[in-house]
C-alpha cells in the first residue's frame, strides 16, 4: 500500500529515518532519565524545609535548569558544538545529535519528575523518619515509589518532546523523521512526503502516549479500582 | 498472646536499656518510667513565643498517658519531640532509655526503632498494599525478607485484618488503614506507641473500636502508649494518666480519675464541663447561667469515689437542710477501672443553703461543686415574653 503512493526508493528513505528518530528519541530519554531522575530528586530532598535542606544547591541547580529550559532548543544546539565533538567525537550524524536532545531534555524532566515527587503526602516522608529511615531509605522506599504515577506521566511528556525536538535535529545532520520532511517534503515539493512523515510521527506520538497512560495507570493505587475488572 | 518474638537485627541494633524496676525508698518496686521529659522548650518563631515552656512529664511502662490540650497547645509539637522529629530548642527527653534528644544520625534512627508512632491520617503509602505497608519499617531496619513474611501474619492478626493483606489502601475504610498504622507502628517491636490524634479522623463508632484495640494491645504486649487528643472522650476511655497542656505549659498531670473526680485547672474544668454539659438534660443546659441572680436556682455535681458511693446523700440533704433536689442526671464512669459516679442536681429555691450543704458533702467525703445556676423555666418564659 505504502508502495503504491511513494517510490520503493522514498520507503526506504522513510524506514531509515524511522530507525534514526528512534535511536536518537530513546538513547536521549535513557541518558536524561539517568540524569534527570536523581537531579529531580536532590531538587526534592534539598529544598527549604526538607529532610536533605540544601538552600544554596537546591538554588544553583534551579538556576541552571531554568537556564537551560529557557535556551531555544535550535540555539542550544548550536551553542554546544564543542561540547557535542568532546562526547561524541564528531559534530554531524545522529550520534551528534543525541548529545543536544539529552541536555535539552534533562531539564524538562528533572522538573516534572520533581512535581511528581513534591505531591507526595508529607507525612508519609515523617512516617519514615519515625521508623528510623536513612534518607536513601526514603527516597527509595517512600518518595520514588509513591510518586511514580507522577514520573511515568512526566516520562511521556518527556519522550513526546523528544520525538519534537528529534525533528529539529537535522540541523546538525543528525536525519531522522523530521529532516526527511524538510528536505523531500519541503525543498523538493514533494508532499506526498510530507504527509507519510506526519501520519508516521502522529502514530508514534499516540503510541507513546497510550503506552505512557497505560503504565501510570497501573502503578496508581490511589484510585479504587474493581479487582474482578483489573 | 505471646509479646511479639525480636529479630536479630533489632535486637542487635537495640542499645543497652536502663536497669529494671528500681527500688523506691520505702522498699516497693515501681514500674520505672520509660519516657521522661524535663523543661522541654521548644521556640519556633522568638516573636510568637515558645510553643513549648518548660514542659515535663514522666510515664511509667505500661501507662496509656493522654495528652490534651486545644488545637495549638503544643500537644502535636510535643509528641514530636518525643521522637525527634521536631528538634526541641533545649529540655532533656529520654524515651525507653534513649537520650533522645541528644542523638543524630545512626543513632536517632537505631533509636527510633524502638517508638512506633501512629497518625491522625493514617500515613500509609498508596503504594504499597496493607502487608507490604506493615513490611515496611521491616524492610528498613534490615530485616531478612523470610523473617518479614513470617511477621506479617502475626502483626496483621493482632490488629484483626489479616483478610485484608493484599488490599490498598483505597480499598480500606479509615478503620481498617488505622488498624494497618497500628500493626505497622508494631512491627519493630516497640517499649512505646505515640498517637498522633489517631482517632479525630474517625467517626465515634469507629473511634472505640480503635480505642478499644490500642487497650487490648497495651494490655497484651504491656506496651506503653503516649496519646494526644483534644476530645476528653477518648482520654475518659482509655488513659490511665493524663496531662493537660495549655499555650505550651502543663496545667495539670495525674491519674485519669483524680483529673476527672477533682480537676484543678480552668482548662480541664472546662474540658470535662463540655463533657457534663452534654450530660444534662438539654432544656436546663440552655437555661444553665454562670452566675447567680434572683430568677435562678444552683445546679449541684457531686463526685462520688470510692466508700462515699454508700451514704444516703439526697435523702441526708432533704433531712437536714430541707432542700427539695431533682436529679438532673447521674452516671457512672469507669475510668481506669475505678467507678467514678457523677450526680447532677437542681436545688430550686434553696441558694441560701448551698454552702451548708456542700460544707456537708465535704464533711461526708464527697466533692461537691456547683457548676451552675439555672433560670427558673417560668421565669425564663416571662422574659421572653417580655423582650
Amino acid at each position: 500500500m505504502l508502495s503504491d503512493l511513494l517510490p520503493p526508493a522514498l520507503v526506504a528513505l522513510l524506514l531509515d529515518s524511522i530507525g534514526q528518530t528512534a535511536t536518537m528519541v530513546a538513547v536521549a530519554a535513557v541518558l536524561s532519565t539517568l540524569v534527570g531522575l536523581p537531579l529531580g530528586v536532590l531538587l526534592v530532598v534539598t529544598a527549604p524545609g526538607q529532610f536533605l535542606e540544601r538552600p544554596a544547591l537546591t538554588r544553583v541547580m534551579g538556576t541552571v535548569v531554568n537556564l537551560i529550559r529557557s535556551t531555544p532548543f535550535i540555539i542550544l544546539m548550536v551553542a554546544i558544538i564543542p561540547l557535542t565533538r568532546l562526547v561524541a567525537g564528531t559534530t554531524v550524524g545522529t550520534a551528534a545529535a543525541i548529545v543536544p536532545l539529552t541536555i535539552a531534555i534533562t531539564p524538562l524532566y528533572a522538573r516534572l519528575a520533581e512535581a511528581a515527587m513534591r505531591e507526595v503526602d508529607h507525612s508519609l516522608i515523617e512516617a519514615a523518619q519515625a521508623m528510623g529511615a536513612t534518607p536513601l531509605q526514603i527516597i527509595c522506599k517512600v518518595l520514588l515509589p509513591e510518586a511514580l504515577p507522577g514520573i511515568l506521566a512526566g516520562q511521556t511528556v518527556t519522550l513526546v518532546s523528544l520525538v519534537g525536538y528529534s525533528a529539529m535535529a537535522g540541523t546538525v545532520g543528525g536525519g531522522g523523521l523530521g529532516d526527511l520532511g524538510i528536505r523531500f517534503g519541503y525543498q523538493r515539493f514533494m508532499p506526498e512526503v510530507m504527509i507519510a512523515v506526519v501520519i508516521v510521527l502522529v502514530v508514534i506520538v499516540q503510541s507513546i502516549q497510550m503506552a505512557g497512560d497505560w503504565a501510570a495507570r497501573s502503578v496508581n493505587h490511589r484510585i479504587a479500582r474493581g479487582r474482578e475488572r483489573a | 498472646m505471646t509479646r511479639l518474638a525480636r529479630s536479630p537485627t533489632v535486637l542487635e541494633a537495640a542499645p543497652e536499656g536502663k536497669a529494671a524496676p528500681s527500688a523506691t525508698r520505702d522498699g516497693v518496686t515501681e514500674r520505672r518510667p520509660v519516657v521522661r521529659v524535663e523543661d522541654l522548650t521548644m521556640v519556633y518563631d522568638q516573636k510568637a513565643g515558645p510553643v513549648l515552656d518548660k514542659v515535663s512529664l514522666s510515664v511509667r511502662e505500661g501507662d496509656i498517658h493522654g495528652i490534651i490540650g486545644r488545637s495549638g497547645a503544643g500537644k502535636s509539637t510535643l509528641v514530636r519531640c518525643l521522637n525527634q522529629l521536631v528538634v526541641p530548642t533545649s529540655g532533656r527527653i529520654e524515651v525507653s532509655g534513649h537520650d533522645i534528644a541528644r542523638l543524630s544520625g545512626g543513632e536517632l534512627r537505631r533509636a527510633r526503632r524502638d517508638i512506633g508512632m501512629i497518625f491522625q491520617h493514617f500515613s500509609l503509602m498508596s503504594s504499597r498494599t496493607a502487608a507490604d505497608n506493615v513490611a515496611l519499617p521491616l524492610e528498613i531496619a534490615g530485616v531478612a525478607k523470610e523473617e518479614i513474611r513470617n511477621r506479617i501474619p502475626v502483626l496483621l492478626d493482632l490488629v484483626g485484618l489479616s483478610a485484608k493483606a493484599d488490599a490498598y489502601p483505597v480499598e480500606l475504610s479509615g478503620g481498617q488503614k488505622q488498624r494497618v498504622g497500628i500493626a505497622r507502628a508494631l512491627a519493630l517491636d516497640p517499649k512505646v506507641l505515640l498517637s498522633d490524634e489517631a482517632t479525630s479522623a474517625l467517626d465515634p463508632e469507629t473511634t472505640e473500636q480503635i480505642l478499644d484495640l490500642l487497650k487490648d494491645i497495651n494490655r497484651r504486649l504491656g506496651l506503653t502508649i503516649v496519646l494526644i487528643t483534644h476530645e476528653m472522650d477518648v482520654v475518659r476511655a482509655i488513659a490511665s494518666h493524663v496531662t493537660v497542656l495549655e499555650h505550651g505549659k502543663v496545667v495539670e498531670s495525674g491519674p485519669t480519675f483524680d483529673v476527672f473526680a477533682f480537676p484543678k485547672s480552668p482548662v480541664a474544668r472546662s474540658f470535662l464541663s463540655s463533657i457534663v454539659a452534654h450530660d444534662l438534660p438539654p432544656q436546663i443546659a440552655a437555661r444553665l447561667r454562670p452566675q447567680s441572680s434572683l430568677d435562678t436556682d444552683p445546679v449541684l455535681r457531686i463526685v462520688f469515689t470510692g466508700e462515699a458511693a454508700h451514704e444516703p446523700v439526697i435523702a441526708d440533704l432533704v433531712d437536714r437542710f430541707g432542700v427539695r433536689a431533682s436529679i438532673l442526671h447521674g452516671r457512672i464512669d469507669y475510668i481506669d477501672e475505678r467507678p467514678l459516679g457523677v450526680l447532677s442536681l437542681l436545688l430550686p429555691g434553696a441558694a441560701d443553703r448551698v454552702p451548708a450543704v456542700l460544707a456537708h458533702l465535704s464533711f461526708l467525703g464527697l466533692h461537691g461543686e456547683v457548676i451552675g445556676h439555672a433560670v427558673r423555666s417560668s421565669a425564663a418564659g416571662a422574659r421572653r415574653a417580655a423582650s
